[in-house]
This record gives structure tokens, C-alpha cells and sequence, in this order.
């Protein structure tokens, strides 16, 4: 399997690291011992959709330019639709 | 109709016509006091000590496909119990007495097979842990030992001992491990539940889970509404998308694992051999043909079939342990979805809808579970409370850190 890294263009998928679902650390401000904050993590650490379809992940590229890209790829079929670098000023919705 | 040597004996005169279906092809009812999700080992397990162990026999087993269509008819039917963890050790020694016992039990040939579990070791550090391994797993009663290289020899002489890169220092053998013949075990629990009146319904998919504040009432399925007091789900790698029915969000993600098939061969390898510098592992079939495999695909899948990334790595691995190998010729290879857990260990746990239970999360582990799943299973779901050797298998453990992560991996479920 091919991958199109942004930076890197086409490489082997074995030069990628997957780190699962896409899933956005929570918000960090306030009370981070309280309920709420503990129960949000916990959440974003355990709790996955899992979907059987168009799903959004996180990628590394461990063998190639280092970077975390975000890939779009549907678990039925393993088509990748699309691959996004992950870049500091993104919108924390589209990670 | 008992099998037994007479019954052999019988047919063979009788030209072979005696034999009769194993199971019923079962219709569903409108209503049952225990709905079971899933025809696979576990979720049959479940229905077989449902009615044996805890007398409830109003039971239906509804399958999407047929039975064995999923991954207890795709596994490499290796059967262990060498577990370092406290939460884990009790459960999976539960399990290896279960099987000890299962063909008697059962009236059915599972080809179960105690030829041993050998874990090799190529390290110091390695020999270590697997020396920790084997005492905890000696503390808690179950069998273990540890090999040096000559003793891994003489009882494995075809490995690569002068592999410069791996070099095999010994291993941790498990004598009471083995094989057993997967469809033989979902052949023999669904006859074995049928045979007490529990419904094996197949092709027929459940498509909703319907709820009446907060409790579960019934299952909408292909085959229309089922009514049922209480509903277990047991679907291996589709747990996420059944649980999504009721609303819910499992610590779960699935993933494909591939297994290979060789030609059949002589008889050659005798035990489960693992290697130790990489992941793969080996065994051998009755009927000769060499079944392994090796690392999950990385990234999360429900299609059924790996990459040929992972088979190569899996072709390296072989011929690093098993020179020999590089001869071999391969027939077939497949993939089933596993549902990885955050922390590699499975759940049996109430979910927070009344009445609704949960068996899942097994990774590539959960074929030498399913006698101890279905029957702890069988108990939270009959007594509503664990069964003391799964009471670490909690849905809440994660939020609450207490977490069983035999690898030390923590939360990445393609690396358990
Ligand atoms: C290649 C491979 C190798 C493995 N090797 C080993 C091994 O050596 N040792 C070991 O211990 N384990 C191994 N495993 C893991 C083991 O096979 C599984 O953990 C175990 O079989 C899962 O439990 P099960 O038998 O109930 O699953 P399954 O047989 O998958 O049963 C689940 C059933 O649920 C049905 N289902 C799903 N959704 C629905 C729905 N909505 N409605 C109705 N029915 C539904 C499915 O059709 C399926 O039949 C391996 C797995 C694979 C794929
Ligand atoms: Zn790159």
C-alpha cells in the first residue's frame, strides 16, 4: 500500500506509524482534577466511534519526514481518501 | 443421538446413514427470557451453560451468517492459559480446565490437544520476563517451565540456533497448552445448547437494540422484532457497531488479523512454537499443513483481508526461527477482525442500559477463552453479578485506571 504523504509524496505504508482514531485532546483550561475534566479524558483516551466507514486518523511518518498527518480512510475497504499534514494553527475541530 | 464408539461401529455396517443434523435450523420466537447476539464460540458457550449450568433454557443464539462464519472459524486454534497478571491468570486456567474436560462434557470431538506452548527467548532481558512469567503463572497453579537452549533443542531441533542476529537462548514451555479444532468447538456448543432447547437462529442479523427507559426490551433483527427480558452481545470484532444500536461508545478498535495455511507436510512440528526477536508462531495441523501468522495490519479494518506488508513481515519472521520454511508453499490465507482493546483484555461487564450485556474486546486472544467466556458469561448474565475469576474484566476500568495491560502498551490497541 502506498501512502501520499504531503511532504514525502508516495511511500510505503511500512514507513508508517497508525495511531488510531483522530481524536481531539480535550480542552485543558480549569479544573483538571474535577469530574468533569477526568471523565472528558478518559473519554478521549479510551472511548473510540470505531466506525465501519469513512474513518479520520492520525498518522505518523516514523520512517520518512517525522510528521503527523491526518489520513481518511474507509475501514471496509481500505481506501484512503484523503492525507492532510497536521500543522500548529489548525482548528482543534479539524483534528 | 450420543456419539460413541458403538455409534461408529454402527454407521460403518450401516453404510454411514445414521448420523443426523447436529442442530435444529431454528425460527426465532417472539419472545425469550435470553437473547444472545452472535453465533460464534463464545456466544454458543454462553447459551450451552445458560441452560446447564444455570438452568435457563428459554434462550436464543441470533447469528447474521452461519455458524463458525466468524473468527472461531478463522483462528490458528492455539490454547493456553500462560498469563502474568493477577486479573488474567485465574480466568485463563478456568478456561484450560474447561477445555481439559470439553469433549466429555460436550459428547463431541474437539480435537483438543495438549501438545505444548513454546514461547522461545533470544535475550538476558527477555529470559527474564518470561522467568517472572512462569512463576507468577506457577504462584497461581498452572504449569510452567523454563527451558534452556539445550533443552528448546532437543525438543525443537529444526529452529535457527546459530541465527547471529536472533540467537535462541531458550523458552518458556507451557506443556498443557496446545491445539484444538476450532469448528469442532462451535459445531459441538451449538449441538450441545440445541440438544437443552436453546434456538440457534442463523442468517438473521440484529439491526436495533430497542430501549424503554433505560432498559433493554427486545431486538429488532432481519427476521423481525424478538422480545427479550435480557440481551447479551458477543459479536467479536463487530462490537463497536452493535453497541453504536444502544447509543454506546466502546474502548475498542478493530482490526484485521491474517492467518496462512501451507500445504500438508510429514508430521515435522510437534508443539506450538513462538518466536521470541519478532511475532510470529507456528503449529501444525492433523492434517499436516502448517497454520501460522503473526502481527495485526495497522490500521483499523473491517474488510476481512490483510496487506501484503504484514505477510512478508510474517515470511521473515518464519524463516529467521525456521529456515526450512523458505521451502514451504503457501494455500491459503485470511483475515478476521479483531476487536482490540485499550488495554489488550477483554470485557464481561452490564452496560449501562439495563439488561444489556457485554462480552468483547478479546483481541487475538479469545479463542482459548471461549469455554471460560461463555461461562462467566453465562453467570453475570443469570445472577447479574461477576463471576469471581472475571471480575477484573470491567467496562469502567479504564476510567477508573485499572487498567490490565499485560504489555505494558498502554492505550494503542494495534500494538496489544
Ligand atoms: C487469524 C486469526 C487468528 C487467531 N488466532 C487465535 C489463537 O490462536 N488463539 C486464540 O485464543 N484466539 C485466536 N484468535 C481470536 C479468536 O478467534 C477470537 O477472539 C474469538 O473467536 C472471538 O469470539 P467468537 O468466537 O465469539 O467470535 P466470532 O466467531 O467472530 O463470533 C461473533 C459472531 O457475531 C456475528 N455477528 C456480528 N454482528 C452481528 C449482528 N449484528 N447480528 C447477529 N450476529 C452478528 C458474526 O457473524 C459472528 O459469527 C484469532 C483470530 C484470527 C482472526
Ligand atoms: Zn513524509
Amino acid at each position: 500500500m502506498l501512502i501520499n504523504c504531503p511532504y514525502c509524496g508516495l511511500r510505503d505504508l511500512t514507513e508508517f506509524v497508525v495511531a488510531g482514531e483522530a481524536v481531539a485532546r480535550p480542552d485543558a483550561h480549569g479544573d483538571l482534577d474535577g469530574a468533569d475534566a477526568r471523565a472528558a479524558f478518559a473519554d478521549a483516551v479510551y472511548l473510540r466511534e470505531n466506525p465501519a466507514g469513512v474513518h479520520r486518523e492520525h498518522w505518523f511518518h516514523a520512517a520518512g519526514c517525522q510528521s503527523w498527518l491526518l489520513v481518511e480512510r474507509d475501514t471496509r475497504t481500505h481506501e484512503i481518501i484523503r492525507v492532510d499534514a497536521i500543522s500548529a494553527g489548525m482548528a482543534r475541530e479539524t483534528l | 443421538m450420543k456419539f460413541s464408539g458403538f455409534e461408529l461401529l454402527k454407521n460403518a455396517f450401516t453404510g454411514q446413514t445414521g448420523w443426523t443434523p447436529h442442530w435444529r435450523k431454528a425460527e426465532p420466537k417472539s419472545s425469550y427470557d435470553v437473547v444472545i447476539i452472535g453465533g460464534g464460540g463464545h456466544g454458543l458457550a454462553t447459551a450451552h451453560y445458560l441452560a446447564k449450568e444455570f438452568g435457563i433454557t428459554n434462550v436464543a443464539v441470533i447469528e447474521k451468517g452461519w455458524i463458525g462464519s466468524g473468527n472461531v472459524g478463522r483462528n490458528t486454534t492455539i490454547i493456553r492459559s500462560n498469563y502474568l497478571l493477577p486479573g488474567n491468570i485465574p480466568f485463563y486456567e478456568l478456561g484450560m480446565k474447561l477445555w481439559e474436560g470439553l469433549e466429555q462434557e460436550l459428547n463431541y470431538n474437539a480435537m483438543v490437544s495438549q501438545r505444548g506452548v513454546l514461547n522461545l527467548y533470544h535475550s538476558d532481558a527477555q529470559r527474564d520476563a518470561f522467568a517472572r512469567r512462569g512463576n507468577a503463572m506457577r504462584l497461581h497453579g498452572v504449569d510452567a517451565e523454563l527451558l534452556d537452549r539445550d533443552a528448546v533443542r532437543t525438543m525443537a531441533p529444526f529452529l535457527d540456533f546459530n541465527n547471529a542476529r536472533f540467537p535462541i537462548q531458550g523458552g518458556l514451555l507451557q506443556r498443557r497448552g496446545g491445539t484444538a479444532r476450532h469448528d469442532a468447538v462451535v459445531w459441538g456448543y451449538a449441538r450441545a445448547a440445541d440438544k437443552r432447547g436453546v434456538d440457534v437462529v442463523e442468517n438473521c442479523e440484529v439491526i436495533g437494540l430497542r430501549q424503554d427507559n433505560g432498559k433493554i426490551i427486545g431486538v429488532e433483527t432481519t427476521k423481525g422484532f424478538i422480545d427479550a427480558k435480557r440481551v447479551g452481545m458477543s459479536v467479536a470484532g463487530n462490537s463497536s457497531r452493535l453497541a453504536s444500536l444502544a447509543g454506546l461508545r466502546l474502548p475498542i478498535e478493530s482490526y484485521v488479523l491474517q492467518a496462512f495455511v501451507s500445504e500438508s507436510l510429514k508430521p515435522v512440528i510437534d508443539c506450538v512454537v513462538t518466536f521470541g526477536a519478532g511475532h510470529f508462531y507456528i503449529s501444525q495441523s492433523d492434517k499436516g499443513s502448517l497454520v501460522f501468522g503473526g502481527d495485526l495490519d495497522p490500521y483499523p479494518s473491517y474488510a476481512q483481508r490483510g496487506s501484503l506488508a504484514v505477510f512478508s513481515d510474517v515470511a521473515e519472521n518464519a524463516i529467521a526461527m525456521m529456515p526450512m520454511l523458505g521451502r514451504l508453499r503457501i494455500l491459503r490465507s485470511w483475515g478476521g477482525i479483531m476487536d482490540m482493546s485499550m488495554d489488550g483484555s477483554p470485557i464481561i461487564d452490564k452496560t449501562p442500559i439495563e439488561g444489556l450485556f457485554f462480552n468483547g474486546g478479546w483481541c487475538y486472544g479469545g479463542f482459548k477463552a471461549t469455554p471460560a467466556a461463555g461461562f462467566c458469561f453465562a453467570h453475570l448474565i443469570a445472577k447479574g453479578a461477576h463471576h469471581p475469576v472475571a471480575a477484573a474484566y470491567r467496562l469502567d476500568r479504564f476510567a477508573t485506571g485499572r487498567v490490565i495491560d499485560e504489555k505494558g502498551a498502554g492505550p494503542t490497541p494495534n500494538l496489544h
